[in-house]
């Protein structure tokens, strides 16, 4: 079989028929197109709603948590062994929230292959004085420099630059909301209560907006410095250890494995925030489902052509088995047409679904709650034009494989003895 | 090399089922040989056009021996028919059964392309010698559909001599022209016959054609009278 006879034949029947070919085709570039639009956008946004929780979430947190002690002292004893022992009203013991010898657990996880970054961080409640009144609130002290590169802290810092919080004395960049509430604007000081009583003046040098309510009314942050300080506690205080990995896959596996080893709480952010996850395969599933109805769709207006096309050369089908031609090279003929019409339609409709994104990209987007956003996001993942144009080819040859079939089963002598 | 059957028929039956069994071709046997030119007559109905399909390879639905150029054909696999068909035999149909798509240069030339033995510049110059035996060569560029009827059956059996065929076959192919165009076409025919002793089984129900030809072979209801 010679495969330029093959194409020829293929050209030639598709020029005569231009006109249908050409509507077939404009079937696949238009749900081509759909399918990578569709999923660009609707992944774009699923990544911005992630994002806004997942990168600032760090992939492993280990803590100390306040907890009653799991073994209580009469279990100890030789005397009560073969007892029973009811104990009532337990309460946790006073351990520290500082995670001790925290220094050379940063040292272990920075050398991990696997870890991006580690970042350490405190937690601490206070109250902001505003005259006779007093805001509660929850200042984190946070190693600038990592918390930026790692959760992109410096995003969200819509007012003020992120780095004076290490650059000033006394800083603090509060939450949107409690700024509001405060009536703080930048270069103010505020007062601060902590749950020990000490009293401490702060600098507002910036404002702080993550897009979630809850949180910028609450959340502030101060260098781990000044909340040591704050805190009255020395510099090795730290109440909790932030790692991101290069795999956020492994979270899960190597939260269990270093809890074992270092004796301490860790959580993993499949753990907590498992409906973002749900959500998002949700959402993706469904816009798959949509773009791949529609290539089904322009599947059967291909079948229909070429159905029509099969009919309306029945001679020509005919007499090309007079004179030669095999089942198989008839069957591979309009093979071809199937095929080309789902490859040039795959490729424009890829070109204009990139463009559609690009269209998509440029329009305003512009929220309260999203400082970071400025245009409606879309994901130009290579993935979904790889899928697509796959999924291109593989429709139009099965819109095909059928009429082929039929056109190879053609029958010379009934045609051309029926003429 | 004269003498060598190109084709033998041994105890063809070919019964048609629809609207009910009956036997259109009974016990027909006989040979053509090699520069042979011969031709089948009988009425319509008699079951020549059957017979001529049988012998083509396309219809392989019938009882008996097929032979083509001593290999037998009854039985082969439909791959194998259709280079039989491609490489030994040329067909000539009683309409012209060009491919309106194509030029009549590349209709000429298809059962060479699909043979694949010559590149496709030998294949042109291939075409073009067998278009000018027909005088055909200046409408070579047009389409097949811009030709008059007596033209396309000339590009027709320039066609089906493309591959140098072992035998020409022809269905009533002066059947559904004028006269004047029957005329060039017989004569054609038999000029392929004299000088260059092309071997051809034609059928036909025109008595003037068939007087003219080496040898006739007569049939009535599903039987051959004279071979």
């Amino acid at each position: 079989m010679k495969f330029s006879l093959i194409l020829n034949m293929a050209k030639a029947l598709m020029l005569a028929r231009f006109k249908q070919t050409v509507v077939a085709a404009i079937g696949v570039v238009f749900s081509i197109t759909m399918f990578v639009t569709l999923l660009g956008f609707m992944n774009g946004l699923n990544k911005l709603l992630d994002g806004l929780v997942l990168n600032r979430t760090p992939h492993i947190r280990f803590y100390n948590e306040l907890k009653p002690s799991l073994k209580q002292p009469v279990e100890s004893s030789d005397l009560f062994q073969g007892y029973y022992h009811i104990i009532r009203s337990v309460k946790p013991s006073a351990s520290r929230t500082s995670i001790y010898n925290n220094e050379s657990i940063m040292r272990t996880l920075a050398e991990d292959p696997r870890v991006a970054g580690v970042a350490p961080k405190i937690a601490a409640q206070v109250f902001f004085n505003v005259g006779a009144t007093d805001v509660s609130g929850v200042i984190n002290g946070i190693d600038v420099e990592a918390e930026s590169r790692l959760f992109a802290f410096d995003d969200y810092v819509t007012e003020g630059n992120f780095i004076d919080l290490k650059n000033t004395n006394n800083a603090v960049i509060l939450g949107k909301g409690a700024a509001d509430r405060m009536l703080a604007s930048i270069g103010d000081v505020v007062q601060v209560t902590t749950a020990q009583g000490t009293r401490v003046q702060l600098k507002v040098v910036g404002y702080y907006q993550s897009g979630l309510g809850d949180l910028d009314n609450v959340q502030s942050y101060a260098s781990i410095n000044t909340v040591q300080k704050m805190l009255g506690e020395n510099p090795s205080y730290v109440t909790d250890i932030q790692v991101k990995l290069h795999d956020f896959d492994l979270a899960p596996k190597m939260a269990r494995e270093y809890e074992e080893v270092f004796g301490i709480d860790a959580d993993d952010i499949q753990t907590v925030n498992a409906q973002f996850e749900a959500g998002s395969g949700i959402r993706s599933m469904i816009s798959y489902a949509v773009g791949i109805t529609l290539l089904i769709v322009s599947g059967f207006g291909i079948y229909n052509i070429l159905n029509m096309m099969i009919y309306e050369k029945m001679d020509t089908i005919a007499i090309l088995k007079a004179i030669g031609f095999s089942g198989a090279d008839v069957n591979w003929i309009f093979i071809t047409i199937a095929l080309t019409i789902g490859f040039f339609g795959g490729a424009l409709g890829l070109f204009f679904g990139f463009l559609a994104g690009l269209g998509i990209e440029q329009i305003p987007f512009e929220l309260e709650a999203l400082p970071t956003i400025k245009t409606l996001p879309v994901d130009f993942n290579p993935k979904y034009y790889l899928i697509a144009g796959v999924f291109s080819l593989v429709t139009t040859y099965f819109a095909g494989y059928f009429p082929a079939r039929k056109a190879s089963g053609i029958d010379p002598v009934d045609i051309i003895r029926g003429k | 090399m004269r003498g060598k059957p190109v084709i033998e028929a041994k105890n063809i039956n070919k019964y048609f089922y629809s609207p009910e069994k009956t036997r259109v071709l009974k016990d027909v046997s006989f040979q053509v040989k090699r520069g042979e030119f011969v031709s089948v007559m009988g009425k319509s109905g008699c079951g020549k056009s059957t017979l001529l399909y049988i012998l083509s390879t396309m219809d392989t639905d019938y009882e008996g021996q097929l032979l083509i150029d001593e290999e037998m054909v009854t039985g082969k696999k439909a791959n194998r028919l259709s280079q039989i068909r491609n490489e030994k035999i040329g067909f000539v149909f009683q309409f012209h059964y060009l491919l309106n798509e194509f030029s009549v240069l590349e209709n000429v030339m298809i059962p060479g392309l699909k043979l694949n033995k010559k590149t496709r510049e030998e294949l042109e110059h291939v075409a073009m010698e067998k278009l000018r035996i027909f005088d055909m060569q200046d409408h070579a560029m047009k389409k097949a559909n811009q030709l008059s009827g007596g033209q396309k059956q000339r590009v027709a059996i320039a066609r089906s001599l493309m591959n140098d065929p072992l035998i020409i076959m022809g269905d009533e192919p002066t059947g559904n022209l004028d006269k004047k165009n029957s005329d060039i076409v017989f004569n054609i025919f038999k000029e392929l016959a004299q000088e260059f002793h092309q071997t051809m089984l034609i059928v036909t129900h025109d008595q003037e054609f068939a007087a003219g030809t080496d040898r006739v072979i007569e049939m009535e209801d599903g039987r051959v009278l004279s071979r």
